[in-house]
């Protein structure tokens, strides 16, 4: 070993070095942070904005002296936005609800039943995860249509309820489930639907929370169907609500109180996932896809 | 290369978040570890002799304290600039790269003028698979390698960069039993023929002694004793460390020193010269005890198991710690055991009397045994 | 059929019911209309059976204009996403402080409207008879001159749509990379550390091989979801993409389906269908070039 090796320089090289590479990387993830907070801070901060001084910013500026609700007040009397977001509750609600039973069921009866053909149609089920939305709206489109279920909410809701992915998340978990406990069940003379509403429910309730809150922000920012199956504003959702503001709004280029109405379909989820953001992380890290 | 610990201290802040206390992982180790030498860091777990296997290859940086390896301070030294070579416990080994190129990795992370040719990395690694008997498996990954065969790749590439000194974490304890025994006597040979200083931690006393040069007995970040595995069993400072080594493990009793005779119940086992009254914890080895009729110490007999060389008695006392005594007693002698009580002297070497408080050891001075026939 | 298979079957009923209505059926009837000539979707009849449909879309310039632009959305987003994401998850597995608020902060936009926070982008970028808009602004403070994004020249919006795209994936990716390399096991780093090695060298050598089966997932799931790209264009641009040029492969089927150009879905099936073969092709592409380059343990 080399005896004049200065230990002193090498120790101080190497702090400098690891003190420069973590400013490094804390810049760079601070500049990704901005980006993604940016817009929701200029949406917030347009809002608040009152409708002539936004427009007499010719250079916009960074923050406001003079907060207004004004707008929100425009948002909720000149467009029906009220109506979007009660219909938009609706759909989701229902949509989950039918989603959840329809899963339940399929899945305990692929993790825990047994029936002739059960293996087969689990492979035929997982088969039909393969198929794009894209190719089977054209159809449903038509059959909706013809079943003059347009402008309906059952319209809106049948075609949404399936989702392949789920039934095979949640049987998954079922299937972890000792079967011991079935067992133990049976010989009290539980009957299935109650050992499942007892004993299964309960015991994968994280899958469940999982699967309702990803179907939640799924039906809460959907778009292209209710564009597709709805023209009257009666029955918009949200997403197709802020387009129809976007295109003829407040009778004219009105910024700050579309950006209200964006704040304002924005909130619930945010404040969905302030609250559950390990759960939704975990849950979309687990099983989400989307981009 | 000679390794000078002084002082070594290392605490983190307590896990629990309400207490603002700290642990203390490693307690103010100092120790001089001769040039060459295979040093044994054993303790059951927690006791913070993995800690200081990290503090030695700078993985982790010490509270207070000094590292030096040879003249050189490297207490604030990042791993990287150490020159140390660490066998992981689960090896390591990358799973995407062959044998070959797993010994390579660290040649090919030198630069400038430490960089070595292609043909001379080649060689190298090599030479240190030949060392470690892996030459015929350069081309398989490490799933295809057996656990053992993983072992002696982790070690390759450990020693491929002529490291100052080499750490291994609990080397062994992914092996099964028999690989166990074959691959620690590999690693001695290993360690002769390199002749760099070698520091590896264990829990198992059995490997530590089996092996090393000199062993560190740690119990809560604290160093117990530090000596030559031999030393250290024939003269335990404290309770732990007697009975952290030796298997079968040192017999405890309650016992008490009364007019310099050592009593267990009323059996006088020994006359104790220069001990003050008191109440004691005897240890008595288990190959302590000696067969005889009228022997000054009796327990009940419970079953005589036959291991071939030897015989071990297995018996019970009142006072014991343990609800089984346990003597070794060479097979010649195996005539004299009858049914019911059994009666043994003790040979005053392998007996130890502890501070029952302090559980530190008290030394005396014997001639003979404490009865006066 | 016994009892017990009846009552299997029972709980799988409504499944079916939904699957099979609004799943299969329609897959197997896209490809009849794709087929059937001249549907006519008042009187529910046509006239022949042939590739007509599918001659049609690929002759239609505005369909031939989605394609392009769809192309190089992908060809953009893809690795531009990928590669970010890789950047920042490693930057945010080598950091403890702080680490779990850019993490949430990072996944925000995937909760969030598309169509909402794309008119945010839009206000960002868009230059008006009153204001140049913020971005023009920052643009101005490097003097470079004021551009419209959203009503301007092809590449200022085709930059908005891919910006706004990997804004809207990042969320996703960013995620499951930082989840992979939080499972890679600790004393792979500890190993490279005492042998010294460079952190490029272990994310090349090390990191990225390890998660390289992750990687992997993330660029097939990036192309096919940057194939099926819709929602963000129209966000940016408004419904009408075909006027504004930044129509996509999936908007021209919505707008051949419905619409002021819609009621046409014969056409519609059959550019929905070219576009899953092309999707097909490239994940068979893709699956191909993994089997070389994926370390799978």
């Amino acid at each position: 070993m080399d005896k004049h090796t200065d230990y002193a320089k090498l120790e101080r090289a190497a702090r400098t070095r690891k003190a420069l590479a973590s400013i490094a990387v804390y810049a760079l993830l601070t500049v990704w942070a901005v980006i993604v907070l940016f817009p929701f801070y200029w949406m917030l901060l347009s809002s608040v904005k009152s409708y002539s001084a936004y427009n007499s910013e010719y250079i916009p500026q960074f923050f406001t002296l003079a907060p207004t609700l004004q707008n929100y007040v425009d948002a909720f009397t000149a467009v029906p936005l009220a109506r979007y977001f009660a219909n938009t509750l609706i759909f989701t609600v229902v949509t989950t609800l039918l989603m959840l039973a329809v899963t339940v069921l399929a899945a305990f009866a692929f993790a825990r039943l047994n029936f002739r053909g059960r293996n087969l149609a689990f492979v035929a089920f997982l088969s039909l995860m393969m198929i794009p939305n894209e190719l089977v709206i054209i159809t449903n489109f038509v059959t909706i249509t013809n079943l003059d279920l347009r402008n309906t909410f059952l319209g809106l809701i049948l075609p949404s309820v399936t989702s392949v992915f789920y039934i095979y998340l949640l049987k998954e978990n079922f299937a972890q489930v000792p079967d011991e406990l079935y067992y133990a069940a049976k010989v009290d003379n539980t009957s299935d639907l109650k050992y499942l509403m007892k004993v299964m429910i309960p015991i994968c309730k994280p899958t469940l929370v999982t699967i309702t809150i990803l179907k939640v922000i799924e039906c809460w920012n959907s778009y292209v169907w209710p564009r597709l199956i709805t023209d009257d504003q009666a029955y918009f959702l949200v997403s197709n609500g802020i387009q129809e503001i976007r295109e003829n709004g407040f009778g004219r280029e009105n910024v700050p109180a579309m950006m209200a109405a964006v704040v304002v379909i924005s909130v619930p989820l945010i404040v969905l996932f302030l609250i559950f953001h390990k759960k939704i992380m975990a849950g979309v890290a687990r099983g989400g896809t989307k981009g | 290369m000679k390794v000078v610990l002084q002082n070594l201290t290392k605490k983190y802040p307590s896990r629990n978040k309400n207490s603002r206390g700290e642990v203390v992982a490693v307690n103010d180790f100092s120790f001089e570890i001769p040039d060459g030498q295979l040093i044994g860091l054993l303790g059951p777990s927690g006791c913070g002799k993995s800690t200081t296997l990290n503090l030695l290859s700078g993985l982790q940086k010490p509270t207070s304290g000094r590292i030096f390896f040879g003249d050189d301070d490297v207490t604030r030294l990042p791993a990287e600039k150490r020159g140390v070579g660490v066998v992981f416990q689960n090896y390591a080994l990358y799973p995407h790269l062959t044998v070959l190129q797993n010994i390579l990795f660290p040649l090919q992370n030198l630069k400038g003028k430490d960089r070595l040719s292609k043909s001379a990395m080649l060689e190298k690694a090599n030479e240190v698979a030949r060392l470690v008997q892996i030459d015929g498996l350069m081309d398989r990954r490490p799933s295809e390698l057996s656990g053992g065969q993983q072992q002696r790749v982790a070690i390759a590439r450990a020693l491929v960069k002529m490291p100052r000194i080499l750490l291994m974490d609990e080397p062994l304890s992914n092996l099964d039993a028999r690989l166990r025994l074959q691959t620690r006597e590999e690693i001695r040979r290993i360690q002769r023929e390199t002749k760099i200083t070698t520091v590896f931690v264990t829990h198992d006393q059995d490997e530590a002694m089996s092996i090393s040069d000199m062993i560190v007995v740690m119990k809560d970040g604290v160093v117990q004793q530090i000596g030559k595995p031999q030393e250290v069993y024939d003269d335990p400072v404290n309770l732990f460390v007697a009975k952290f080594l030796g298997t079968p493990p040192i017999n405890v009793f309650r016992g008490s020193v009364r007019g310099g005779r050592l009593y267990i119940g009323e059996d006088v086992l020994l006359r104790v010269n220069g001990v003050p009254d008191q109440q004691v914890f005897v240890g008595i080895r288990p190959e302590g005890f000696v067969l005889n009729d009228r022997g000054a110490f009796g327990c009940a007999l419970g079953r005589v198991e036959v291991m071939g060389r030897d015989i071990s008695v297995v018996a019970a006392h009142p006072n014991a710690e343990s609800p089984t005594v346990r003597a070794i007693i060479s097979a010649e002698n195996r005539a004299n055991v009858a049914a019911g009580e059994v009666r043994f002297d003790v040979k005053p070497g392998k007996v130890f009397l502890f501070n029952q408080a302090t559980q530190e050891r008290i030394r005396f001075k014997t001639d003979g045994r404490g009865s006066d026939t | 059929m016994d009892k017990k298979s009846m009552k299997g079957w029972l709980y799988l009923l409504p499944a079916i019911l939904f699957l099979g209505f609004f799943l299969v059926y329609p897959l197997i009837d896209v490809f009849i209309y794709s087929f059937e000539e001249g549907y006519n979707s008042a009187s529910q009849t046509y006239y022949g059976v042939g590739l007509y449909n599918y001659a049609y879309v690929l002759r239609d310039p505005y369909f031939l204009q989605a394609v392009k632009n769809t192309f190089i959305l992908v060809i953009i987003t893809v690795p531009v996403s990928t590669g970010l994401a890789l950047l920042i998850s490693v930057g945010l597995s080598s950091i403890k402080p702080l680490r779990n608020l850019y993490q949430t902060v990072y996944f925000l936009p995937y909760v969030t409207n598309t169509l909402a926070v794309g008119l945010v982008f839009m206000i960002l970028f868009k230059q008006t008879p009153y204001t140049d808009g913020l971005v023009n602004l920052i643009l101005g403070w490097f003097g470079a001159g004021p551009v419209d994004f959203i009503d301007g020249p092809y590449w200022a919006k085709m930059f908005v749509l891919c910006f706004y795209t990997v804004w809207v994936v990042m969320p996703f990716k960013i995620l499951i990379l930082t989840s992979a390399l939080a499972s890679v096991n600790q004393s792979y780093y500890n190993a490279a550390k005492v042998d010294g090695t460079s952190r490029l060298r272990v994310f090349t050598k090390i990191s990225l091989p390890m998660i390289s089966p992750t990687v992997f997932y993330l660029i097939i799931t990036g192309f096919i979801g940057a194939f099926k790209a819709y929602s963000d264009a129209v966000a940016l641009f408004g419904a009408n993409l075909n006027a504004a040029g930044m129509n996509t492969i999936v908007g021209y089927v919505y707008d051949m389906l419905y619409g002021d150009s819609g009621g046409y879905p014969s056409f519609a099936s059959a550019a929905a269908i070219i576009l899953f073969a092309i999707v097909l092709t490239i994940t068979c592409i893709n699956l191909l070039v993994s089997r070389k380059h994926v370390h799978y343990e």
